[in-house]
């Protein structure tokens, strides 16, 4: 069972809202939508689900080209963002309504409904209104309705993102469980690039209109393909900047130096750090001292997220503890350099971290 | 000062009550009364005047008239409004904007204008003096009002509503009526409610295109002389029923119109 789209492509007029995307999702993982607001990722949604017809290419589901087949015949089901329930329908009849509509007998349906609403833990509350249920219980019931039927594809549009932090949490630990067992293709979309790193499976990054990158979530976040990628998937944003490489040197100015990956050649290049691997403490003797103008210091309970202009670049430093700084203060930050991607002038990866992976120097 | 609080609101609902009253008062007075003395209250209560209203057919059938006009126009309104309120809330289309601007400004023109083409049209294709025929006229400025306020309830129900049915399975048509409409019901009230009124309230189109088979209750209350002189406690207790439907209907609409309000289109 896999979802394949071949040049598939979107535009309303003049506009285009997706490129050309090949793009081939298999069963029994999730495969993550990884996107900014506005990258594309509830179009390619409404596409895969044939809500609506791509302007171009094929969409092909087992084998078979389902391009233009109405989304009743389509056995997919769907769960948005803001949360979407029959509001004339009580919870039972709005997780039961896909099986009624397609026929189904009475005690099977009450079978299932019994069985989806025990496992999404909403079996107590069926014969309420939608309205009358917290957010939470909201989307679950949402969930149970678009798990009540075998689909073969289940699309997931940011289904947590207008939750609270705890139920988010405490939903996205069962999010696994309930797919576990299922034979179907799942999609999953977030803005959140920790939330890729924690479903796993594989990742597709949008940008823009376009899948930039497309692989297992592990390697698109340590090698992703291009700058685009590694900005996607970055939060708070990656640390960018130009440098210059000679003699297996790498210069962010004059005076600011360190040796440069051995496989780079001489030439110019886009250094990107995730913020993380700047910090305010030197742990390490070869981390790079960058001078700083702090522009602002925000203290997230254990964790400091610390702004800062450096060199004409703006800069965000990630950290453990608290830090804090005044607003304009001048500071020194060090950078991990061990820890920087390198992407050439046209914005292709030319060389990852090698460090602290698990792997050596050597294995790579 | 906090006590007195009462006050200002005591004496608005008193001037807003008082000719109310006067009416209701008057129906319960004999004609004589009313001409002949200042009376807070009727002296010699009368029923005489409802009895006449609901035993003569020339006034009792004035209200069946009006009562089925009405109906019949909110009926045609809404129904008439739905779909074309659910195209202007769904979908983009060349000139959508324009269009519904210019159903509303159908509501701009005074009825008068409409009197003269209308009459003309209804006896040239043999409408005239029917039900039908005022509860068309009515739809003029009534279906660009029900559009107006159900396109407003129905772009406050998420599009993502409607895909999620048809993923479920649902058909057009299930949806609109299973889900759709229910879940825009306090709209459909709302619509209901204006459209009942101001067909209840429009005299002028309701008087020049009906004559005696479906002649309205307010045109039967202008003939106020008859042979017999001036017939005020009747006419008074014709004027105080006339109210009672509208009330009847704001009862049943009050926790929509409420909410109506609150999503800012009434």
């Amino acid at each position: 069972m896999t979802l394949e789209l071949r040049q598939v492509g979107k535009a309303i007029g003049p506009e285009v809202h997706i490129y050309p995307t090949d793009l081939l999702l298999e069963p029994g993982q999730f495969n993550i939508l990884l996107g900014t607001t506005l990258s594309g990722k509830t179009t390619l949604m409404t596409l895969m689900a044939g809500l609506e017809k791509p302007t171009s290419g094929q969409i092909w589901f087992n084998g078979r080209d389902v391009t233009g087949e109405a989304v009743q015949k389509r056995n997919v089901s769907m769960v948005y963002q803001q949360f979407i329930n029959y509001p004339n329908f009580d919870v039972y009849e709005n997780i039961a309504s896909p099986l009624r509509v397609a026929r189904l007998p009475e005690d099977e349906i009450r079978k299932r409904v019994t069985h989806i609403s025990e496992l999404l833990r909403i079996s107590q509350m069926l014969d309420r209104r939608p309205d009358e249920l917290s957010g939470g219980q909201q989307q679950r019931c949402a969930m149970a309705r678009a798990l009540v039927k075998d689909s073969d594809l289940i699309l997931l549009d940011e289904p947590l993102a207008n939750l609270d932090f705890k139920l988010r949490e405490e939903l996205r630990e069962e999010l696994p469980r309930l797919f576990a067992e299922r034979d179907c293709v799942v999609v999953y979309a977030t803005t959140e690039p920790t939330e890729a790193l924690l479903l796993g499976g594989a990742t597709a990054t949008l940008h823009e209109g376009r899948i930039t990158d497309f692989g297992p979530t592990e390697r698109v976040y340590r090698e992703p393909v291009d700058l685009n990628t590694a900005r996607v998937f970055s939060e708070p944003p990656m640390n960018l900047a130009t440098v210059e490489i000679s003699n297996g040197v790498c210069r962010l100015t004059e005076t600011l130096s360190w040796p440069a990956p051995a496989i780079l050649s001489d030439g110019k290049y886009t250094l990107g750090l995730r913020p993380h691997h700047v910090s305010p403490v030197q742990v390490q003797a070869d981390w790079v001292p960058v001078e700083s103008t702090i522009k602002v210091a925000e203290l997230a309970g254990s964790e400091s997220i610390i702004h800062f202009e450096s060199y004409g670049n703006q800069w965000v430093s990630l950290v453990h503890g608290v830090h804090p700084f005044e607003t304009g203060a001048a500071a020194v930050l060090y950078a991990d350099m061990a820890h920087a991607f390198y992407f050439s002038p046209d914005g292709k990866l030319s060389a990852a971290p090698t460090v602290g992976y698990g792997r050596t120097k050597e294995g790579n | 000062m906090i006590r007195m609080r009462w006050l200002v609101p005591t004496f608005y609902i008193l001037f807003l009550m008082l000719p109310i009253y006067w009416l209701v008062s008057m129906s319960f007075k004999t004609t004589n009364e009313i001409l002949g003395a200042f009376t807070l209250w009727p002296q010699n209560p009368t029923l005489a005047n409802y009895r006449t209203i609901f035993t003569d057919p020339s006034w009792y059938m004035g209200y069946v008239n009006s009562i089925s006009y009405v109906t019949l126009n909110t009926v045609i309104s809404v129904s008439a409004a739905l779909p074309a309120a659910y195209a202007f809330s769904r979908y983009r289309f060349l000139g959508d904007k324009h269009l519904f601007f210019w159903l509303l400004t159908n509501r701009m023109a005074p009825a008068a204008v409409f009197a003269l083409p209308f009459f003309q049209l209804y006896s040239a294709i043999g409408l005239f003096d029917t039900y039908l025929a005022v509860a068309l006229a009515h739809t003029l400025f009534n279906v660009p009002l029900a559009v107006w306020i159900l396109e407003g309830f129905m772009s406050g129900v998420p599009k993502q509503l409607d895909e999620t049915a048809y993923i479920d399975g649902y058909s057009f048509w299930r949806f609109f009526t299973r889900i759709f409409i229910p879940t825009i019901k306090a709209g459909i009230g709302v619509a209901a409610f204006f459209c009942f009124m101001f067909s209840w309230v429009e005299l002028l189109l309701a008087k020049t295109l009906t004559a005696v088979a479906a002649k309205p209750i307010a045109a039967t209350m202008t003939k106020t002389a008859s042979s017999s002189g001036y017939e005020l406690g009747l006419l008074a207790a014709a004027g105080t029923l006339t109210i009672i439907p509208g009330a009847i209907v704001i009862y049943f609409v009050r926790n929509y119109i409420a909410k109506g309000f609150a999503l800012g289109r009434v």
